[in-house]
């Protein structure tokens, strides 16, 4: 794909979000695809591509009454739908495929139609993790972070206000779950969840869907909707198991994937007005600035405790508030991507000015996988 | 086999309200050494016969070189704190109290998770690199290697 070339033209998240025990996962899925749909001015005639994780790639082609020729079901957690996105514009490319929609439906808080995670006894995680009481996420994506936070010197406080951050974002968007103001103090006088993480610091559970659909540039320019232009692209893959990442203070992935879309994009971090970074736990942006090269090694902490990422800062990032404070429903990726494409379009419900790129980091599992995706709005 | 909720607590399902024991591994065919030497109290892992150099957990190959020859090795099981969590909510079996869910750095390099045992589950007693033995923890049929804080030799 020559950046440019291919472009996002329907982009919506369900009715609503949050909690929505009455709709399944499939639902969630459906509701956003239409609502995407719309968004472009397409119809179901349009839609030749379908990608979504696992099982749902197909279920949700059937469901909406879409006879696809390609499908993509990569599945390899929160960032799978950046790697959807960067699989459909090289099918596109190819003239494997026109027009892709991307889904993402999932009742992570009701659990209606929800699969959940299953932990197989012969796997690595079974064999190498389970053993020792590893009970949720929460207790194994935070492993790394003493590590980092004893090689950089980052305190508590530091932590917390990555968290405090993304509260100010979010206090300013009606659809944002958690609102409520939040201090440093708040954060760390809470109890733990898992030392050193308290409540604030680890993402909402929530329910949602959202959906994207992208085709060529050339097409996009007969729609309805702005376009939004990808411009580079990047996917990786570490270790299945936590315990198993090389450097507890850097993401292999989150390196690899983002050289390759800046790359792809012939852009430098100097290049990016607005930033999303997959926030399942307020750790995640510390690496993911430190291993884009935003920063440098070890001053990512101080970075966002100067303010430097919230409102009026020089690097906007999580401006929808994020996992932690707007939605997290499991596989959280496709809101930090609808978010950059409402900023590129100008219709952010906290939107930053001036917003002509945008660069979205996707972690899958727990620093299992990563995915990079840069976008523009305009051709460059 | 254990479900886990998106981001929460193990799932409430009758298969998991049924594992009151801490879980007890089933050898697989890559690992099987493994187990067999903690059930012996002995630390084996593998050492890439090309390089020389230990890699955790089993593999077929060593994943050091394209599908390189492999040896068992039975190790010093001298390790250090390189990282750890404190869980507020354990699973059941680990509970009520907090469980420490740390990752070491064996001596011989690889590193792995494990729990920690002999040690209050306190930050002030747990220093970074603070140095470790292992020992073992019989799951039914099956040991399954912890560590134990060296007095005296804190790094």
């Amino acid at each position: 794909m020559k950046p440019g070339t291919v472009a996002v033209v329907g982009c919506a998240e369900s009715d609503s979000l949050g909690k929505i025990p009455d709709h399944s996962a499939l639902q969630l899925h459906v509701e956003s695809a239409r609502n995407a749909l719309a968004d472009a001015g397409l119809g179901i005639e349009d839609i030749d591509g379908v990608a979504a994780t696992g099982n749902f790639a197909v279920e949700v082609a059937h469901a909406m009454g879409i006879a696809p020729t390609w499908i993509d079901n990569t599945s390899v957690g929160g960032c799978s739908y950046h790697l959807h996105l960067r699989h459909a514009a090289a099918a596109i490319t190819a003239g494997m495929a026109t027009t892709v929609l991307i889904s993402h439906g999932e009742s992570g808080r009701s659990q209606n139609g929800a699969a959940g995670y299953t932990i197989e006894d012969f796997s690595p995680w079974g064999l190498y993790e389970l053993p020792y009481g590893v009970g949720g996420l929460y207790s194994m994506f935070t492993v790394p972070v003493l590590r980092f936070m004893h090689d950089y010197g980052v305190t508590h406080e530091q932590l917390a206000s990555v968290a405090v951050a993304q509260r100010i974002w979010a206090q300013g968007n009606p659809r944002a779950l958690a609102r409520d103001p939040l201090t440093v103090e708040d954060v760390v006088s809470s109890p733990f969840i898992a030392y050193p993480f308290h409540r604030a610091e680890c993402c909402l559970v929530t329910d949602g869907g959202g959906s994207v659909i992208v085709t060529t540039a050339e097409r996009a320019a007969d729609l309805r909707r702005p376009p939004v232009y990808l411009l580079g692209t990047g996917e990786a893959a570490e270790s299945p198991i936590i315990s198993q990442m090389a450097d507890f203070t850097s993401s292999r992935a989150f390196r690899a994937s983002s050289a390759l879309a800046f790359a792809q994009a012939g852009l430098t971090t100097s290049d990016i007005d607005h930033l999303m970074v997959y926030d399942a736990f307020a750790h995640l942006p510390l690496y993911a600035l430190e291993d884009l090269g935003f920063v440098g090694r070890g001053e990512a902490a101080a970075f966002i405790e100067a303010g430097h990422t919230r409102p009026g800062g020089s690097l906007p990032m999580n401006t929808n508030g994020g996992g932690l404070s707007y939605t997290h429903t499991g596989m959280y990726g496709m809101f930090a991507m609808q978010e950059a494409i409402r900023q590129l379009r100008g219709e952010a419900a906290v939107q930053v000015p001036d917003v002509h790129t945008s660069f979205v980091q996707g972690v899958g599992g727990m620093f299992m996988a990563a995915a990079s995706l840069i976008f523009a709005n305009t051709q460059p | 086999m254990p479900k886990v909720t998106a981001l929460g607590r193990p799932a409430e399902d009758a298969a998991h309200a049924s594992v009151s024991a801490k879980p007890s591994p089933k050898p697989s065919a890559e690992s099987a050494p493994f187990w067999a030497a903690a059930n012996r109290g002995e630390l084996m892992i593998q050492r890439c016969v090309t390089t020389g150099r230990f890699f955790f957990y089993p593999r077929t190959y060593s994943p050091l070189v394209t599908g390189g020859a492999t040896e068992w090795v039975t190790v010093s099981g001298r390790a250090t704190l390189y990282s750890y969590i404190i869980d507020f909510r354990p699973p059941p079996a680990f509970g009520p109290g907090p469980n420490v869910i740390a990752v070491v750095e064996l001596a011989e390099g690889p590193r792995m998770m494990t729990n920690l045992v002999g040690v209050e589950p306190d930050p002030e007693q747990l220093p970074l690199d603070m140095a470790l033995m292992v020992e073992f923890d019989q799951r039914g049929d099956q040991a399954v290697p912890v560590f134990r804080p060296v007095q005296g030799e804190a790094q």
